[in-house]
């Protein structure tokens, strides 16, 4: 058999190919990271994403949704898929322990601009949820330091037990990643700033021309880092936003994750600004 | 006399001819479905013979109304299209795509069968031909390949029928799609008062008329054909002025207040989506057995007018009204084109037919022109 680089074939477009759960990792509460195998192992060897993309995840007997790959994506043999437990199908996910297999298709979707980023300096902000699909860009940000300028992750989550990947901080930070992180509600063992994401613009100070700006969360938190970003002079071709809506096929199909022109699903889920501008301030597009 | 079965090329078929076309289809392994009376409307079923047709049928329709009208005519075709449409057959309201089996605490994979029937589409309209097209597109790319769809689609033949009668929701003019079929067929009828044109538009077209009694078109037959069609263009109930520039217009109207208007009279009931030949819009279901051991994935009709259609966690991308209609007439005339190369309406009118609060997408676009005019 042909080595593939996809869980995913034009021609049997919805059919998954079986991965087992390898690990299970809590990240904050109500929150997980689950480290899919795949069953078939010339996939496992051969399977490639980018950062940025995502995987259809299916458990039978429930449905499919569309996880954000927030691994390294130059590591080989597992691949990471970090949950919020919400829904019917991450509920039924949550239910599920090493050793149980579930469906995956893909990869899907745009990347971070990674070509854009060498020699810049890269802000990569997130809220909530919105970090796992930058961690991964992050990941190969610092396996390939030297390649880039400075790295600023700006990140909130609602309070302190909230944050995710808390463990790994240290280990960024070692690497020449600056961390500044706020949290919307602080608790009494909180030392941190303290207010919504896009007020940590505020922290630093950024050279526009040579700044790309990155980010995922709510659309309102994104909203704002798209203010916050312009009114420091980055263009709106150096900003990128990965947005979410409702998706069953991965590759516009379907129809549902329509916002305007494009299919978030395969002209995103990270779009540039510029991409954007006519439709973003529209609501409910 | 061979030398008249060609693609491109046209000869007579006398009416009396026509329970044999089927007959040949029949024997090509086709199965005939046409246009049939059920129920005061008409609807596409299987076809045994032409006496099943709606043979001097005509039908009333306006925004909200559709009365069948049985006449004196003896033709079989001067019917315009129901509340259905051939995306039936091609793309099924549902369809079984995933089937997995429980084994151990694993599951497997059973493979689920894109048998398709081969059928004869009998009278599909310039318009429906054109729908079909739109949706070749959209499920017939490098990059999907609709299993469903394909398998049904490669077995098709399409005996196309040019429309002389056009209805009084119609603007297949407008939109460049009718009356007379451009291409895409394997034959093409017109229905004359007393002979069938039939152009032939593939081999298996000219291969099914060589088994029938056909003879040379006449110029006096050509001619009416001619004038019949030209009069049908001017005789569109509806029409949509300066299509190629509507994606512009829309696109840059999005905060018309005509969209305000417009949602109070919507009902978000999805019956325009339901009826619509082009629309693609699906969503997946999962069916458990009861005994926990097999589990069915079905791909089923959606609409952007459902409430659940732009959901995700934490909200609801199109809460109103306004918004979901905005996204149904934008995607028709307007990002249909960036995402497909063409527009998505073929101007059937069957939206405006089959619309309970009268909604006519012809005069809401021509109000949110006059708006932006004005």
């Amino acid at each position: 058999m042909k080595a593939t680089t996809a869980a995913f074939t034009p021609e049997q477009p919805m059919q998954p190919q079986w991965a087992e759960i390898v690990d299970i990792t809590p990240e904050a509460p109500g929150i997980a990271t689950y480290w899919l195998r795949f069953c078939e192992r010339s996939l496992r060897a051969s399977y490639r994403f980018q950062p940025g993309q995502f995987n259809m995840l299916y458990v039978p007997g429930y449905g499919e949704a569309a996880i954000s790959i927030s691994s390294d994506p130059e590591e080989r043999e597992q691949v990471g898929h970090t949950v919020r437990h919400v829904g019917n199908v991450t509920h039924a996910l949550g239910r599920l322990k090493v050793g149980d297999r579930v469906g995956v298709r893909g990869p899907f979707g745009t990347a971070w601009p990674v070509e854009l980023c060498r020699g810049q300096d890269v802000y990569l902000v997130a809220g909530g949820i919105g970090l796992p699909p930058l961690r991964s860009l992050l990941y190969y940000l610092i396996n390939h330091r030297a390649d880039f300028g400075k790295i600023t992750v700006l990140y909130g989550a609602r309070t302190p037990a909230d944050l995710q990947f808390v463990h790994e901080y240290r280990a960024w930070e070692a690497a020449g990643v600056e961390m500044l992180v706020t949290v919307d509600r602080a608790d009494a063992t909180w030392q941190g700033l303290v207010g919504v994401v896009p007020m940590l613009f505020y922290q630093i100070r950024m050279d526009a021309a040579r700044s790309v700006v990155l980010s995922c969360g709510p659309e309102i938190m994104m909203r704002f880092v798209v203010f916050e970003a312009l009114a420091r002079r980055v263009s709106a071709e150096r900003i990128f936003l990965s947005m979410e809506r409702n998706m069953k096929c991965g590759r516009g199909s379907c129809g549902h994750c329509q916002m305007g022109p494009y299919f978030v699903c395969k002209d995103g889920p990270v779009f540039s600004y510029a991409q954007l501008e006519p439709y973003y301030r529209v609501e409910e597009l | 006399m061979t030398s008249l079965l060609k693609p491109g090329a046209s000869v007579s078929l006398s009416k009396e001819a026509l329970g044999a076309l089927l007959d040949g289809l029949r024997r090509m392994g086709y199965q005939p479905v046409g246009p049939r009376v059920r129920e005061a409307a008409i609807v596409y079923d299987v076809l045994e013979s032409p006496d099943d047709l709606p043979r001097g049928y005509t039908s009333e329709q306006n925004a909200g109304y559709y009365r069948l009208i049985p006449g004196d005519g003896t033709n079989y075709f001067d019917i315009t299209p129901g509340p259905q449409s051939w995306k039936q057959f091609l793309f099924p309201p549902v369809s079984e795509i995933l089937r997995a089996q429980r084994e151990g605490k694993n599951w497997q994979l059973l493979p689920v069968s894109q048998e398709a029937p081969a059928l004869a589409f009998v009278g599909v309209r310039p318009c429906e031909l054109a729908a079909i097209q739109v949706q070749d597109r959209v499920f017939l790319r490098a990059d999907w390949q609709d299993p469903v769809y394909r398998a049904r689609r490669e077995r098709v033949f399409l005996l196309a029928v040019n429309c002389l009668h056009p209805g009084d929701t119609c603007f297949c003019a407008s939109m460049g799609t009718g009356p007379q079929a451009g291409n895409g067929f394997d034959l093409c009828l017109t229905e004359l008062e007393d002979v069938f044109l039939v152009e032939m538009g593939s081999e298996r077209g000219c291969e099914l008329m060589a088994s029938l009694p056909y003879q040379a078109v006449r110029e006096e037959q050509r001619l009416r054909a001619q004038q019949g069609l030209e009069a049908a263009r001017q005789a569109m109930g509806r029409h949509v002025a300066d299509v190629e520039g509507l994606p512009d217009l829309l696109l840059k109207h999005l905060d018309a207040r005509r969209w305000q208007e417009v949602a109070q009279r919507c009902l978000s009931c999805a019956n325009c989506t339901q009826v619509c030949p082009t629309c693609f819009c699906w969503d997946t279901r999962e069916v458990m057995a009861l005994n926990g051991k097999v589990t069915h994935r079905e791909r089923v009709w959606d609409s952007c007018f459902n409430p659940d259609y732009s959901y995700v966690a934490g909200g609801n991308s199109r809460p109103s009204t306004l918004a979901r209609y905005r996204q149904w007439l934008i995607h028709k005339f307007a990002t249909w084109k960036y995402q497909f190369g063409t527009s998505g309406c073929v101007g059937c009118g069957r939206c405006i037919t089959w619309c309970p609060a009268r909604i006519d997408i012809t005069e809401e676009l021509a109000a949110i022109r006059q708006e932006s005019e004005a």
